[in-house]
């Protein structure tokens, strides 16, 4: 069993899939690793206020280690994902969340780059169309028989 | 030149000048999520020899306030410390304190070196009322209306500039 184990991190390791077993260290964890687990993968979720790149997973900001905690705290209570993402952000706002919810504010955030390219696309397939070449029409007899005379090299 | 050609530029220009106008954010600046809303329950302790110390009922007690978040280990608080004395000479605003993860004795070694502005202080060991008022830094200042209703919040120190620019406008806008 304990063999197997070590198979599949290996295998994983090999793929670049590092199982990531601690990151920020903290002293007090949740006992339950189901639980524990969960709180990890909310805390991936929402940006740490004074280093605002890093989830608080990853910070070690002294801040992202209250957050961390309070995190741990409203799991334990037995929040659900979105309760506790809830608590967070009544406070600090949806800048708290690494990813920003869809709505009318941050319209043009989800909908601008998408827009672009439509848009971007359209130009071209309008600048395409326009300058597809026209069908040239073979030579007439005449023609032919006029270049003929003029790269005739004698 | 047809009009059409220049789509592309306009688009591109647009985007241009919006990127560029992002660029003069300061993007350390969070918007707080609290404004409009009323300050959260708390209820803090003293500094020593201060009593009483603060709770959520105070700042709904009529008149507005000014609710200055520091901590003795801070720097910046320092540099704003000689405008929250001046605010604290403005007629009609309670100057309160919320002393954020700080140690009492050297806290009350800071008020006695700088002055001391406040007529009540909160003090906040843990940080853990900070989080209710959406405290991501010290120092920070929220201003509160007479109904005990967060109006503003100032991230950082405050600078000369702030008091006439920012603070005593609203202020007076908070009166009406």
């Amino acid at each position: 069993m304990k063999l197997k184990l070590l198979r599949l991190v290996m295998v994983m390791t090999l793929f670049g899939i590092t199982p990531v077993f601690a990151i920020a260290v903290d002293a007090v964890t949740l006992k339950d690793p189901v639980l524990e687990t969960r709180a990890r993968s909310i805390m991936q979720g929402l940006r740490c206020l004074v280093c605002q790149n890093q989830s608080i997973e990853i910070s070690d900001a002294e801040l992202a280690g209250d957050l961390r905690r309070i995190v741990r705290e409203r799991v334990a209570a037995g929040d659900s994902d979105d309760q506790v993402r809830a608590h967070l952000v009544a406070r600090y706002g949806d800048w708290v969340l690494m990813r920003p919810p869809l709505k009318l504010s941050t319209l043009v955030l989800w909908g601008g780059p998408p827009l672009l390219l439509i848009m971007g696309g359209i130009f071209l397939w309008v600048g395409q169309r326009r300058k597809a070449p026209e069908v040239i029409p073979p030579l007439s007899q005449a023609e032919a028989a006029h270049l003929a005379k003029l790269t005739r090299t004698d | 030149m047809r009009w059409r050609n220049f789509i592309p530029l306009a688009v591109v220009s647009l985007l241009a000048a919006v990127l560029f106008v992002g660029l003069g954010l300061d993007p350390k600046i969070v918007p707080s999520a609290l404004i409009d809303k009323p300050v959260p329950q708390f209820d803090l302790p003293p500094l020593p020899g201060k009593e009483p110390g603060l709770i959520a009922a105070d700042l709904a007690k009529g008149g507005i306030s000014v609710v200055n978040v520091w901590a003795s280990w801070c720097g910046p608080c320092r540099l704003e410390h000689p405008y929250l004395m001046e605010l604290a000479k403005v007629p009609g605003i309670r100057m309160i304190g919320l002393n954020y993860k700080d140690d009492p004795a050297k806290a009350q070694a800071f008020l006695d070196q700088l002055g001391d502005p406040f007529l009540a202080i909160g003090a906040d060991r843990t940080g853990r009322v900070a989080f209710e008022w959406g405290v991501y830094g010290v120092p920070e200042t929220f201003l509160i209306d007479a109904t005990g209703r967060i109006v503003m919040k100032h991230v950082g120190p405050l600078r000369a500039e702030d008091l006439p620019g920012k603070l005593l406008p609203a202020i007076e806008a908070a009166r009406q």
